[in-house]
């Protein structure tokens, strides 16, 4: 089986800080203070993952997980190394889609779904599927900015896990979910995982990600620090405690709902 | 679930979308403009929002994009043509709003889509999309809204006269298409240039009252051609707007004139063939540069919004 992602040497610089307006910019320079001030939140990280395989991508905040996550969807491009991928990408980045606020549940469905590659009659057919999963009652027809932010990610959730994807990306889409739909979520998401497509999935529950993933990998201020099994990894952040006692990653887990749901809140 | 299935899911998936025949590629591959075409669907979901979301929240919505114009039409019209130049110049209300449409039409191009990628920040910030489609996008609602004022200028200048002809009907392709162009172009290079500094947003705003007047819409071109000197008359007409205030006035203000002939010699610059394709010519190359530009910066687009 093929490549499905492939990330080689790639860097992502940022500016901390910008002297924006001309008089900060003149009084920085009169200061001899630097104008602006770089950081790279993705450091030379090199990666590959196999098509159908799931990761887990941990770290602490800040440590760059969305922005590598936004390296690979092609939100942003790497300014130096490469990224790579295979086939159509769907997923949520930074807790929450990438919707307009002043578009109704309804438009933004139709326009998220066509950003990630669907058409209008694939749309159409899932349309009724989408809205059942992300059961948001009556407020299909009211602008997103006025949803409520458990709402707002489950459609997004809803309409990223309804492409017929090969990529799927999930930044933290528990975090905001009332228990319920985080059962779902978690279900749809191993459903999708079954059915062979490659999964990225960042979250800060270990158990989750012992559930999701067979590998993990961590960032660490942007470095790449440690790749390998998902265990291990759990253990090389430090998130083990939370994981069930067993360690097991079977039905036993599924017992232990709070840890793995919970652990999001 | 045993690695065994996930791997047979896999290959099922594999096989399903074809994925050995795709090759591995980068996400945020750009192929500029030509990109925003192969995407039509989403061009099309955006024009359809835009259309509805211009005028968001107000009371009068659509309705706005005929009170604008027309409001403008009657200021100009009273103090211009009552105060100003009282009936010097033959049917000047009809010259004066041909010229206006075209006007409005590349200011509201240019001025809209100057903040278009500033206004779509949420959408940007987290999704792969053709970021070119943004002023495109903001060009085409500006053309929806043109066609009802062209309307409107056709109903008059059949009262006055009018006849459509076939020299008349391509100057306003080309005087629309010029628009069209040189707005994308200006939109590209300007909704970037505003992500980095929105001191730009204010600039453009200045720049489109400028335009107003250097433009032959409020007075004939005749005024320029008989005030100023040659090199200058010829640095006005490489304006392209100015060309497509005068092809639309061909087209339809000409036509309702008692002698066309006489009224095409006294008020249009010669050769306005020639004048034409260099309009399309310089807003070709401004595109060009644009997308140039744009291909550029536009890599720092998400992080800076
Ligand atoms: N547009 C931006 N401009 C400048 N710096 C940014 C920008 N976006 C993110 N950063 C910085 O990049 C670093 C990595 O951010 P990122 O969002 O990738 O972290 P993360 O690992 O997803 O964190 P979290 O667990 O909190 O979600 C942070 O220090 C953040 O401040
Ligand atoms: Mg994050």
């Amino acid at each position: 089986m093929g490549t499905s992602i492939k990330v080689d040497h790639a860097t992502k610089v940022f500016t901390k800080r910008y002297h924006k307006t001309f008089k900060q910019m003149t009084v920085a320079k009169m200061r001899k203070q630097k104008i602006s001030d770089t950081f790279n939140a993705v450091d030379d990280v090199t990666f590959e993952i196999q098509q159908g395989e799931s990761v887990g991508l941990m770290g602490l905040n800040g440590s760059g997980k969305s922005t590598l996550l936004k390296l690979i969807n092609g939100t942003m491009r790497p300014d130096e190394g490469s990224v790579l991928t295979r086939g159509r990408i769907a997923g949520l980045i930074a807790t929450g889609a990438g919707f307009h606020p002043q578009l109704t549940g309804r438009e933004n469905v139709y326009l998220n779904a066509a950003i990630l590659g669907m058409n209008e009659k694939e749309t159409a057919r899932k349309f009724d599927e989408i809205v059942d999963f992300a059961d948001i009652g009556d407020f299909l027809d009211t602008p997103v900015g006025n949803y409520s932010s458990g709402m707002y990610s489950r459609l997004g959730f809803a309409v990223a896990v309804h492409v017929d994807s090969d990529i799927f990306l999930a930044d933290e889409v528990l975090a905001v979910g009332d228990k319920p739909f985080k059962r779902k979520c978690m279900e749809k998401m191993e459903e999708v995982k079954a059915s062979g497509v490659t999964l990225v999935y960042v979250s800060h529950a270990a158990a989750s990600v012992a559930r999701m993933c067979e590998r993990v990998i961590v960032l660490e201020k942007g470095k790449l620090g440690f790749d390998g099994a998902a265990l291990d990894g759990i253990r090389y952040v430090k998130y083990d405690d939370e994981l069930p006692v067993d360690g097991k990653t079977d039905e036993s887990a599924l017992a232990n709902d709070d840890a793995m749901l919970g652990a999001d809140i | 679930m045993t690695e065994a299935a996930q791997a047979t899911g896999a290959v099922a998936l594999a096989d399903r979308h074809h994925l050995d025949a795709i090759p591995l590629s980068s996400p945020a591959a750009n192929r500029g403009l030509l990109e925003v075409f192969r995407r039509r669907y989403v061009l099309r979901l955006l024009v359809k929002r835009e259309v509805q979301g211009r005028y968001e929240g107000s009371f009068l919505g659509f309705l706005w994009s005929y009170i604008n114009p027309l409001s403008q039409f009657f200021i100009y019209w009273f103090f211009m043509g009552q105060l100003l130049s009282r009936g010097r110049f033959e049917n000047y209300p009809v010259h004066m709003f041909a010229g206006l449409i075209i006007v409005h039409f590349f200011t509201e191009t240019f001025g809209a889509g100057t903040r278009s990628l500033v206004g779509n920040k949420g959408l940007i910030a987290k999704m792969s999309v053709p970021r070119e489609m943004f002023p495109v996008a903001t060009m085409l609602v500006s053309l929806w809204h043109v066609a009802p004022q062209i309307l409107i200028l056709v109903g008059v200048c059949l009262l006055e006269g009018w006849r459509p002809d076939v020299v008349g009907m391509l100057a306003m392709v080309a005087a629309i298409l010029i628009a069209m162009i040189l707005g994308t172009g200006l939109a590209l290079l300007f909704s970037t240039a505003n992500v980095f500094f929105r001191d730009f947003g204010s600039f453009v705003s200045i720049m489109n009252n400028y335009i107003r007047f250097g433009v032959p819409m409020l007075y004939p071109f005749s005024t320029i051609a008989n005030g100023l000197p040659q090199w200058a008359v010829h640095l006005y007409l490489c304006n392209p707007v100015s060309i497509a205030v005068i092809l639309f006035q061909r087209a339809f203000w000409l036509g309702t004139t008692k002698d066309p002939v006489k009224q095409a010699a006294a008020t249009l610059p010669d050769h306005l063939a020639m004048w034409t394709i260099i309009g399309i010519a310089i807003s070709a190359v401004v595109l060009l540069i644009a997308q140039r530009v744009f291909l550029k910066y536009e890599n720092k687009v998400p992080e800076r919004l």
